[in-house]
């Protein structure tokens, strides 16, 4: 009961009432986000789930499009029909068409569902159809997208943006920069890599630097120059009466010129004062009104550090991933909020979800800090520069909760899941300069901070070198000193219960206090547990807070939750009944590991719930649809390490932890948390080890008669050259500590692998090399199954379609396999069957396999869900995870019956690449994982399903017919020969480098042969200028990519290694970095340009949605 | 650092570091969920006599500013000191970093000799005050003597917080003015407006003189019936509004005039008085940067600061008065408005500092009043 009193109250909330609204609308239309690829992740997942929910509610019928099988939002109880195809015009208006929509959501489906409805609104077919656009309208997306409108709209409110002036002479400049006012940033137009820019502090150094700018262009930009400039961000709610909210700023600890994505971001802000924060918070309602936002977007800023001036950096009209950072930050369901806002409701109309007593006009008030931290995976990428900046290069993201900025950022640093321990405490990270690594902000700046600590640098020296607000950096300055002071302990007993627990409340784990008071003299592990027992002997331990949006200020039943040492009670109690089940989460998204890891999750809590008992889930990452406090009983939003699991566990003394539906994080921690005593549920913590051990899972095999391929784990290079000799080349290469570059890698022959092991790999007994047979042209397989106390109940079988040396994860996918043996399916069989019963599997588990005829081999077993579990489980429509789940927790299960496993339709699923985001890597795949999000289509036949999905992961269909080709090896050259027949009877044009092109010729197939990168220098002539020049100039490769002459680029790498740059890299690379698609793989190549061969004949792909096949 | 102890009335302890001055203090408890306006919050006058608790855990992030006089006084506070009793962090920030400040926050609350508490589970305070209500309590330093309790309610902190004299303020830079002010004309003078100071923010000044007002500053108990005036602002104010019966009475005349008349916060509760209405104590008030009010019968809401531990209760207002703005988390009165006369109030702060401004257009509608729009 709040304060209400009988005296005077007026019963508002039920006056205004929360009554149906008559907007008119019995079906929507929402778009989704597509494959999830860097900027534009699992955040869209949880944004479109809410809004689906939202309109469930209100008894509308919701249509989704969206080809991201592994989504949440994708599943039958979210969305009621489902579509997996593109989210581009052409699909989408097939969808309208056959589904005749009364309205359309354009904010929940990121860059990608926003530039297909202003495409479909600009094209008439909004109109055509009378599809309503619910929520913000189509102009106001328009103003906030184009630049010069935007400066122009926000101009009118005298509101200022960052803009810059393009000027012909020194004179010109000097008045700009004037007008701007010093410092500026002056830049030459039209040059590449930022020749000719610089900094300006006044006129003496702005008249030097013009004119040397002016000599590379005769047109230079002069903008107000914003270095060191705090960024600072609101999420701001609208409706349609005009009322607006500001949910949640947030500030970024990196200052102005590294994208928001890729910045440490605390919330709310901590550096601004009452004036600052309530100076931008009105500006950002006066944009936001004069916009004419409904729903929700953000507005970001840049402020001086030095006064209150401000520029407004941009305007999002959508939901965005700060919205669901917002969102999970404050406990304000943004998502939810706008779509019903989008259907006409007021925010005053609406209840808060948290509270259920009060309405959702109101602005969270926060009694504790987020911290989000992005997660990076640029060592996955050959090239790839790992400085940060101005565009996006992070693939996920973890945040922390404290109630100290120090508490935050400690966890968070252990949550991205990179080795890393906290600020302090890790291993060492080598800069070989570490002013330029403070300076230039790499991947690692943070840890290149905590390194300037240890060389002595001051905060002053620091922020100069930074521009990383000092508040910040005496944050970071004492976390270091706390250090010290542990590390001068000696050991457990003799560090002072006040520095134990200044020690946890500042974030350090139990692992770090271990590693720093026993000086890493003795095992990290045993080090733990024993500064575990110390501090709970002492009585140091974690309270259990809630998220509740209103500081406490009112009573709500939230069972949104975090640890925090700054407390000295907790919010809830345990009802320790034996009802509860843990469900750790997979963590911040990476490559490998993303948003199929969530659906898994998700549907395992939700088994767990339907099934009478309490689902408690633990995850960090705030782009997932599993940290929805809606989803689960108890949600912890914290870390997935030993310690916060077991202080978790104790307080909750669950039925047991469910580890195999979240990925590698809880698999990883099976056996730990046993050894703690925590229940596992599921398969048991040995036969995971059993599976995870190589020797043990060897020896396995072994015994069971199973094949694999052949390995060995190796200490020293003449070792390796003997395995080397004994089974042949090719062979794949894993160091365990790795030097420089990927690290796996196939080598072909002996120079390749020396050049690999001594550039890539440090070799000794403490660091061993795995080396195994790499089998050839053999097809790979996907074995996904639950089993129940060691006997098969359920199981998909999948083929890749290229061969193996793809990495699973980049693979393209068929299911049903299309091209298997009956006999392989049988033996596949059998195996399996073996290895579940050996190892007494009672859950998920996954196989992959290598076939070369009918002759089998094992290449990995994983006893959890696997990446491709929603995937076959929507292909299959037999959920996976709920059949594992109900095995898990020791229910009865159904074996489906045999004919459920006959489908006459084929699901695909294709990977998504992000190459373009990640300037200079190689586009190429190998035997680590690339992509970084995936999508799956289903189709009448092999060649309809590849073909949307592949559209569904950017790839276009040939407009001009022009194709650049380089096929490799003779073996490919060979395999793609029909094709190529097939593409020029169809009125193709080959373009292809010159010993594919003389091979083609050679068959009797048209080509015209182009030069290599370095033949002939792309010169300052256009294209048609040289061409003019001379008639028998032998184009070149980069050329015809550069001027758009070319739909597809086919590259097929001459061998398996690729250590080097090469012109194959040039043409690849320009390929990614003008937009025109490219492919690598023979196989992939082939099958998919048969199937534009197909549609180019004028067959027509079916718009049927899930439910129809 | 030193331990000092938070002792409630109910006999409950928390126990944290001392910062700031070194002695023990008396107060009323609140709690203010407001994330950011330390330096305001300690400043407003409506604090007097009560022990301030932040939700918020990190205090003291930015510092203090200068005391810089602006049009005749202080630019960057709400007053000339500090009026709460005491201060309760989760967390101090020893060290502040901000363009604008010139000492730490203990170095400020040393000065001033109100003594804080940091390393309080204040989630855990504030939910006790929230079940229990408002509390009096204790902030006990180690090896000092323990303080009798205080109780704020049984003294007139209206008198103890207003000024002695009379005094006039008004723009010494029209640069400061704000675009609308050269509007707020009365026959081609600046507006003449009565600031009746109950304990007065600085803000309600600023936001008056910045829009061409000249302000004449009177005692909470000054009969200004007779004087020159435009307008009467009622100020914020703290404690129990039945103190504040010869306000009351001073302005039962002054309605006779038909002058605009505007009150916030305590003025509220003063003009309410006078309109017939009684006044009730919430059982742990309204105090933050984020409470929702709607104009009745209207979609229009606004965000509000507010700081508040009684409220109207509108049942017995006369008949010509009507509740002009209502509390959409807990039903409570807002404010209320004369139905054909120019005098209105409001229970929040629309002159924020600290604080959302949405509405602050309520300034220029009370000086569109007075020089007609």
């Amino acid at each position: 009961m709040n304060q209400m009193n009988q005296m005077g109250q007026m019963d508002i909330l039920n006056s205004v009432g929360v009554a149906a609204k008559s907007h008119g609308i019995q079906k929507a239309l929402i778009l989704g986000s597509g494959a999830l690829k860097i900027g534009e992740a699992g955040e869209f997942d949880y944004s479109g789930s809410q809004a689906l929910k939202a309109l469930r509610e209100e008894g509308i019928q919701t249509v989704l499009v969206n080809p991201n099988i592994a989504t949440v939002q994708t599943s039958q109880d979210v969305a009621d029909v489902i579509y997996f195809l593109p989210v581009t015009p052409e699909f989408v208006t097939k969808v309208i068409e056959k589904e005749r929509p009364d309205g359309i959501l354009l904010a929940f489906g990121g860059q990608t569902a926003l530039n297909c409805g202003v495409q479909l609104f600009r094209n008439g077919i909004l109109d055509k159809y009378g599809v309503r656009v619910l929520g913000t309208p189509i102009q106001a997306i328009i103003d906030t997208e184009d630049r010069d409108l935007f400066v122009k709209k926000l101009d009118e409110i005298d509101v200022k943006t960052i803009r810059s002036e393009a000027v012909e002479s020194v004179e010109e400049a000097c008045r700009a920069a004037e007008e701007v006012g010093y410092p500026v940033i002056i830049r030459a137009a039209y040059t590449l890599g930022g020749q000719g820019s610089g900094f300006c502090d006044n006129e003496g150094e702005l008249r030097v630097r013009a004119a040397n700018a002016l000599a590379y262009s005769n047109q230079i930009l002069v903008e107000k120059s914003l270095r060191g400039w705090k960024e600072v961000e609101y999420e701001v709610v609208r409706d349609r009466y005009d009322n607006c909210i500001t949910v949640c700023n947030m500030e970024n600890f990196d200052p102005l010129g590294i994208h928001t994505g890729e910045s440490i971001v605390v919330a709310p802000s901590q550096t601004l004062t009452d004036s600052e924060y309530h100076n931008l918070r009105e500006l950002a309602i006066r944009i936001v009104r004069h916009i004419g936002i409904v729903g929700e977007c953000n507005v970001q800023y840049a402020l001086d550090p030095k006064s209150e001036d401000y520029r407004v950096i941009e305007v999002n009209a959508r939901l965005s991933r700060s919205s669901a950072l917002a969102s999970k930050a404050t406990g304000y369901p943004l998502a939810f909020v706008a779509a019903k806002l989008g259907l006409g409701y007021g925010l005053h109309e609406l209840k808060n979800a948290v509270t259920q007593s009060t309405c959702a006009f109101f602005e969270p008030a926060l009694d504790y800090c987020v911290v989000k931290i992005p997660r990076w995976d640029l060592s996955k990428f050959k090239g790839v520069s790992k400085q940060i900046g101005s565009s996006m290069k992070s693939v996920g993201e973890v945040m922390a909760i404290g109630r100290s900025f120090e508490e935050a950022l400690q966890k968070g640093l252990r949550m991205i899941g990179q080795g890393m321990h906290g600020f302090v405490a890790n291993h060492e990270i080598h800069f070989d300069d570490l002013d330029d690594a403070l300076a230039n902000p790499t991947d690692s700046r943070i840890f290149a901070v905590a390194k300037a600590f240890h060389e002595g640098y001051s905060v002053a020296k620091i922020y100069d070198l930074t521009k990383i607000d000092c508040w910040f950096l005496e944050k970071l300055r004492k976390i270091f000193d706390t250090h010290r002071q542990l590390s001068d302990c000696g050991n457990l007993a003799s560090v002072p219960t006040e520095l134990l627990l200044k020690a946890k409340r500042m974030g350090f784990s139990d692992f770090q206090i271990g590693r720093l008071v026993t000086r890493g003299e003795e095992d990290p592990d045993r080090a733990m547990l024993a500064a575990r027992r110390e501090r709970k002997k002492r009585g140091i331990q974690p309270f259990v807070k809630q998220i509740d949006t209103l500081a406490a200020e009112f009573p709500a039943k939230t069972n949104y939750l975090y640890l925090t040492y700054h407390g000295s009670e907790h919010d809830v109690e345990f009802s320790r009944d034996g009802q509860g089940v843990v469900v750790l989460g997979s963590g911040a998204y990476r490559i490998g590991s993303s948003v199929e890891f969530d659906w898994c999750c998700v549907g395992a809590i939700k088994t767990i719930r339907k099934n009478g008992l309490r689902g408690i889930m633990i995850n960090c990452n705030p782009e997932t649809v599993s940290t929805d406090y809606d989803i689960c009983d108890r949600l912890y939003f914290d870390e997935l390490s030993l310690e916060a699991v077991l202080d978790i566990t104790e307080l909750e003394e669950p039925r047991g932890v469910v580890v195999s539906t979240g990925g590698q994080i809880p698999n990883n921690l099976a056996m730990r948390l046993y050894a703690e005593r925590v229940p596992i549920l599921g398969t048991t913590p040995e036969s995971i080890d059993n599976a995870e051990d190589r020797h043990l899972f060897s020896s396995l095999c072994d015994k069971l008669g199973v094949d694999q391929p052949r390995w060995r784990e190796l200490t020293s290079l003449e070792e390796i050259y003997q395995f080397a000799d004994e089974v042949g080349f090719p062979l794949m290469v894993r160091p365990s500590y790795v030097l420089s570059g990927a690290a796996m890698n196939v080598v072909s022959n002996r120079s390749e692998l020396e050049h690999f092991l001594t550039l890539a790999a440090n070799i000794s007994q403490k660091h061993p090399v795995v080396v195994s047979e790499f089998i050839e042209n053999a097809k790979e397989i996907e074995f996904d199954a639950v089993a129940n106390r060691g006997e098969i109940v359920a199981y998909a079988i999948s083929e890749h379609v290229e061969f193996a040396g793809v990495h699973s994860g980049d693979a393209t996918i068929v299911f049903p396999p299309q091209k298997l043996y009956v006999e392989t399916i049988r033996r596949i069989k059998k195996i399996a069957r073996e290895i579940a019963s050996a190892l007494k599997i009672s859950g998920p588990f996954n196989m992959q396999l290598l076939a070369r005829d009918n002759d089998i081999k094992v290449i990995e077993c994983n006893l959890r869900a696997s990446r491709s579990f929603p995937f076959v489980s929507k292909v299959l429509r037999i959920d996976l995870i709920e059949l594992a789940t109900r095995v898990i927790l020791g229910l009865p299960v159904e074996k489906p019956s045999k004919s459920a496993f006959d489908l006459d339709y084929v699901g695909i699923k294709a990977p998504q690449f992000s190459f373009s985001r990640l300037a200079k890597a190689d586009p190429v795949l190998g035997v680590e994982m690339a992509s970084t999000g995936e999508v799956g289509c289903i189709g009448e036949d092999f060649y309809e399903a590849i073909l949307k999905s592949m559209l569904a992961t950017g790839y276009r269909l040939p407009a001009q017919k022009s194709l650049l080709l380089s096929t490799g090896p003779a073996k490919s050259k060979v395999e793609f020969l029909p094709t190529c027949r097939q593409l020029v009877d169809q009125g193709f044009t080959l373009y292809a480098t010159r010993g594919t092109a003389a091979h083609l010729l050679e068959h009797g197939i048209q080509a015209t042969a182009v030069g290599w990168p370095d033949e002939t220098t792309p010169s300052q002539m256009s294209f048609a200028e040289k061409k003019a020049a001379d008639s028998s100039f032998l184009l070149n490769a980069l050329d015809l990519i550069q001027h758009g002459k070319i739909d597809l680029v086919v590259n097929i790498p001459k061998n398996l290694s690729s250590l080097e740059l090469s012109n194959d890299y040039d043409i690849r690379r320009s390929a990614i970095d003008y937009n025109i698609p490219l492919l690598t793989n023979i196989r992939l190549a082939n099958a998919f340009l048969q199937a534009v061969c197909r549609y180019q004949k004028g067959q027509e792909m079916q718009i049927r949605c899930w439910g129809e096949y | 650092m030193n331990t000092a102890r938070l002792v409630l009335e109910d006999g409950t302890i928390f126990v944290g570091q001392s910062f700031g001055a070194r002695s023990s203090a008396a107060g009323e408890v609140v709690f203010n969920t407001a994330m950011t306006g330390y330096t305001e919050s300690l400043s407003d006058p409506s604090y007097a006599g009560q022990i301030l608790t932040m939700t918020w855990p990190l205090v003291g992030n930015y510092g203090v500013p200068p005391h810089i006089l602006e049009n005749g006084f202080l630019r960057f506070f709400e007053s000339e000191k500090i009026w709460a009793k005491a201060l309760i962090v989760s967390e101090y920030s020893e060290s502040y970093s901000h363009w604008n400040a010139v000492e730490s926050l203990a170095q400020w609350l040393t000065r001033e000799g109100i003594p804080a508490i940091s390393g309080v589970d204040t989630r855990a305070l504030t939910k006790r005050l929230r079940e229990k209500g408002t509390m009096l309590g204790r902030i006990i330093l180690e090896g000092e003597p323990e303080p009798d309790l205080y109780d704020p309610g049984k003294q007139n902190l209206i008198a103890l917080c207003s000024c002695s004299d009379v005094s006039e303020f008004s723009s010494q830079d029209d640069k400061n003015l704000l675009p609308q002010a050269k509007n707020y004309l009365v026959k081609n003078r600046k507006p003449r407006i009565i600031l009746v100071d109950c304990g007065a923010k600085n803000n309600i000044l600023r936001s008056l003189v910045n829009r061409n007002a000249v302000v004449v500053r009177v005692p909470w108990n000054y009969d200004y019936s007779d004087l020159d005036f435009d307008g009467v602002m009622l100020s914020n104010g703290p404690g129990d509004p039945n103190w504040a019966t010869e306000t009351v009475e001073v302005l039962r005349k002054v309605f006779e005039k038909n002058k605009p008349i505007f009150g916030i916060c305590m003025g509220n509760q003063i003009l309410a008085q006078a309109a017939g209405a009684t006044t009730f104590r919430l059982r742990y008030g309204h105090r933050g940067h984020n409470q929702p009010v709607i104009l009745p019968g209207t979609t229009q809401t606004w965000i509000t600061s507010q700081n508040h531990g009684y409220a109207v209760d509108p049942l017995r207002l006369h008949e010509d008065w009507t509740t002009s703005y209502i509390n959409l988390n807990d039903g409570t009165c807002e404010g209320i408005r004369h139905k054909t006369k120019p005098f209105f109030s409001v229970q929040f702060h629309p002159e924020a500092c600290g604080g959302p401004r949405d509405a602050g257009v309520l300034f220029d509608q009370f000086l569109t009043m007075i020089c007609g729009g």
